[in-house]
This record gives structure tokens, C-alpha cells and sequence, in this order.
């Protein structure tokens, strides 16, 4: 049977971990090396750096970073923040990284997903979607890019849906009015989404109590969580995280 | 000296990551003399199998040979799937053929998620070299839409329960494959590593 995976993330800043509240109000949170091995050998299903200054197609100092924080990672790792063409997913995956997250690129030029798919594979063509709740209509969420500074009128799962017609093997879904919070994960949206398209949906955004993880992975009917405060600040172990989703019938790999 | 072929199909650093952290002695090539010198050989890939089958093609020849000598052989994940008879991945194209069998699409009317991504538990055959170490059966780490049917009756293989069942992992005399990706399974798929590194040290005494 397959497992539901757990995920912690790596947002970097200037050759940091960090973590905010909706995007903003970044707080230090350790090395990358560091951490990534750290998780790697804990029992994380797979790693997220996520380059969050967006320098990662033009900026040497985070490639470097991310073959080094390769090195020691023997787990699914997936690598994003910036790309804008497929020749850098190119670069990426040369320098140790398994799967690409594309974002603002893929808004602006769908097109990166059909030529990057054809390139590289499905399996390594993630995309990530940084959801807003629309204010005044109920069950409709609005895509928004450049790290959520800037709406957009595309709805997400109209989006989701045709990313995979373009060839994304993933989809990456952040709720951009739960991430930081520890609030819990937005439940309507992820499954919403997961219902829509045939390819894996990692929840991203809201992580807090491990029950919210529960509710994600089962209700929400996400594959997989993404988490970073919770392990971060260590609140919960990835060991931790794990018996308790066993305990409460999700399938887990074992630690 | 390990040979990890590299053919120009997607990513062979995860691999080699993984083979240098298991200090074994590896390098990274696709001339064929090399190949032909090496004691065991890797053959990596990701993407879809036709495609690698062609950029395959060149040495194709030497990989054959050197297997039909004895010469210890692992592919992984498309590595793994060239090493049948034929793909139907965007077409038919014919693959090594050291191991009987063909590479179907996972069907889609299964309410089956695809691509066959993440952790699945791997049961294994009994007396499999590649696993040796690793009890029954363990989890490792996929990322497939096509999975391999094995028509050969000399050969073991290790499945995977996706609602459908997926051959994870694949042995017949110095042939090895595997579905999965150790080098991205943690200490067990390490453990593979491992193993197969050994199969090659004692074949080459």
C-alpha cells in the first residue's frame, strides 16, 4: 500500500531556514545542511526547499546550496523558488535535486510545464499553487503569485486541472490564509483540488496540531502533508508525527 | 570500479550522491571502453523509456555485451524498465531484451492517482540478492506512471500492492533492476546500495 507522506520544508534566505506568518514576518529556523539531513535521517518521506527571495535561476550561492544540501539527502527532494525556464530545472536537477517547483512562471507561461514534462518527465514537474480565499463567494480560492504579493483572477482548481493536462506530476498546494498560522490546514480547499485531478496533492499551509494532519490526509484527501514550523521549532518529531497518524488509522511508512 | 551510465536522460546525481555516500568506488560515464572495464554497472534514468531507449541506443551494444558476460547490471526506475523486451510508453519501442517482459501504462480507470508517487511497501521474492538483509519486504520510494510486466520464468521478482500490483524490483543472475529508487529510499534503499556493490566485489574476485 502507499503511504501518506510527510513533508517539511525548507524555506531559504540568504543561505537560511526561515519561517513566517502568511508570508510575512520571517523568523530564523537553522542551517539547511543541517536540517536537511536532519529529516533525511529522522524518517521524512521527502524534503521541500523553497528559495523564497526567488534568486534561484540566477543566483550561484543558492545552486551551490542546494547540491550541498543534496549530499546528504537520501530522500525524494524537490527544489523550487524562481524558476522561470526549463533549462533551469535542467541545472537544478544536475545539482541533486529530483523534482522542480514552478509557480509564478507557469501562471505567466503554461508552457514551461508541457516543455519541462517532455524534458525531464511528469515525475519531476511539480506545481505549486499559492491559494487565497476569495472574499466574497464561499468554495472559491484565487491563485496568487510572486510569493503572494500579487492576485490573480485564475481560479485554483481550474488551474490545478489544466496543470496536469499540461504535464504536471504534482501539485503543491499552499493556502496562503493558513500558511504560518498553525491554524490547521484549509480542508475545502485541499480537497477540492484532490478531487479535481488525477495527480498527488501535497497540503501546504496552516500545520499545527497533529490532528490537523489527520484531517488533511484523510478528510481533505491530500497524499501527502507539507509541514515546517511544527518540526522546525520542534514541536513534534517526524517520529512523533508519524506514530500518531499510525494510531489514527493513516498509512504511514514506519520510522 | 562501478561504472553509473550516464546517457543524458534526467538526473544522474542523486545516484551518484548516493553511491559516494556508501564509499564505494564510482564513476560517472558512458564511453564504452570504460563500461566495458567496469567491474559492475549502473544504469539510472527518469522520464519516459522510449525516449531514454533512443539516447540509450549508442551504447546499447556494450551494455548488452557486458551483461551477457556476467557482468553485473542494476538499472533503476527507466534503467530499470529498459531492461525488458519492449515499452509501450508514447508508442512501441524496443528495449535491451535481458529480461523477458514489457512496460505498460498503470491503468487509469482505476481511480488510481498517477503518477505512482511516494512510499510504497515492496515484498520480495525469496532468496533475492538485492534485498538480502532486509527481511520480507520494506518500503521504498516511487515515482512511475508505467510499471513492468514480467514474462520470464528465470527471473525473481519483488511486487508492490498499488491496488493494481507493480514489480518493484526485478533479479536473474547478474541482472538486477529496480523500479523504485533506492538512492531516494533512505537507509533501506542505502541497504540495496549496499548489497549490490557486494554482488559486484564477489563476481569480479
Amino acid at each position: 500500500m502507499l503511504t501518506k507522506r510527510i513533508i517539511p520544508c525548507l524555506d531559504v534566505k540568504d543561505n537560511r531556514v526561515v519561517k513566517g506568518v502568511n508570508f510575512l514576518n520571517l523568523r530564523d529556523a537553522g542551517d539547511p545542511i543541517e536540517l536537511g539531513k536532519k529529516y533525511s535521517d529522522e524518517g521524512a518521506d521527502e524534503l521541500v526547499f523553497l528559495d523564497i527571495t526567488a534568486t534561484l535561476r540566477s543566483n550561484k550561492t543558492i545552486v551551490d546550496l542546494v547540491e550541498k544540501v543534496a549530499a546528504n539527502v537520501f530522500i525524494p527532494f524537490t527544489v523550487g523558488g524562481g524558476i522561470t525556464k526549463a533549462d533551469e530545472i535542467g541545472l537544478l536537477l544536475r545539482s541533486g535535486a529530483d523534482k522542480c517547483s514552478i509557480n509564478t512562471a507557469a501562471v505567466k507561461n503554461p508552457d514551461i510545464l508541457h516543455e519541462s514534462a517532455e524534458r525531464f518527465g511528469s515525475q519531476c514537474v511539480v506545481l505549486a499553487i499559492d491559494a487565497r480565499r476569495t472574499s466574497n463567494t464561499t468554495g472559491k480560492w484565487h491563485v496568487t503569485v510572486k510569493a503572494g504579493s500579487e492576485p490573480t483572477d485564475i481560479d485554483a482548481i481550474e488551474w490545478a486541472i489544466r496543470a496536469e493536462k499540461l504535464g504536471a506530476g504534482e501539485i503543491l498546494l499552499t493556502s496562503m490564509d493558513a500558511d504560518g498560522t498553525q491554524a490547521g490546514y484549509d480542508i475545502e480547499l485541499t480537497r477540492a483540488v484532490a478531487e479535481a485531478v488525477n495527480i498527488p496533492v501535497i497540503a501546504s499551509g496552516g500545520a499545527g496540531t497533529l490532528e490537523s494532519l489527520t484531517e488533511v490526509l484523510g478528510e481533505g484527501k491530500a497524499d501527502a502533508v507539507l509541514a515546517a514550523s511544527i518540526f522546525h521549532y520542534g514541536t513534534y518529531s517526524i517520529k512523533e508525527t508519524k506514530d500518531f497518524l499510525k494510531q489514527h488509522g493513516v498509512p504511514v511508512r514506519p520510522v | 570500479m562501478l561504472v553509473i551510465i550516464d546517457y543524458g536522460v534526467g538526473n544522474v546525481r542523486s545516484v551518484t550522491n548516493a553511491f559516494r555516500y556508501i564509499s564505494s568506488d564510482v564513476t560517472v560515464s558512458c564511453d564504452p571502453a570504460v563500461i566495458a572495464a567496469a567491474d559492475g554497472l549502473i544504469l539510472p534514468g527518469v522520464g519516459a523509456s522510449g525516449y531514454a531507449m533512443e539516447k540509450v541506443s549508442p551504447i546499447a551494444g556494450v551494455i548488452t555485451e557486458q551483461a551477457l558476460t556476467g557482468k553485473p547490471l542494476l538499472g533503476i526506475c527507466v534503467g530499470f524498465q529498459l531492461l525488458f523486451e519492449t515499452s509501450y510508453e508514447m508508442g512501441t519501442h524496443k528495449c535491451l531484451g535481458l529480461i523477458k517482459g514489457k512496460v505498460v501504462p498503470i491503468p487509469t480507470d482505476r481511480g488510481l492517482t498517477i503518477p505512482h508517487m511516494g512510499w510504497n511497501y515492496v515484498k520480495f521474492a525469496e532468496g533475492m540478492r538485492l534485498f538480502d538483509g532486509l527481511g520480507d519486504g520494506k518500503h521504498f520510494a516511487f515515482a512511475n506512471s508505467f510499471c513492468a510486466e514480467v514474462g520470464d520464468p528465470d527471473a525473481k521478482f519483488a511486487s508492490a500492492d498499488y491496488g493494481i500490483s507493480i514489480t518493484a524490483g526485478v533479479e536473474k543472475g547478474n541482472i538486477f533492476g529496480c523500479q523504485f529508487h533506492p538512492e531516494k529510499s533512505a537507509a533501506d534503499g542505502l541497504q540495496v546500495l549496499k548489497n549490490f556493490v557486494n554482488i559486484c566485489r564477489e563476481e569480479s574476485k
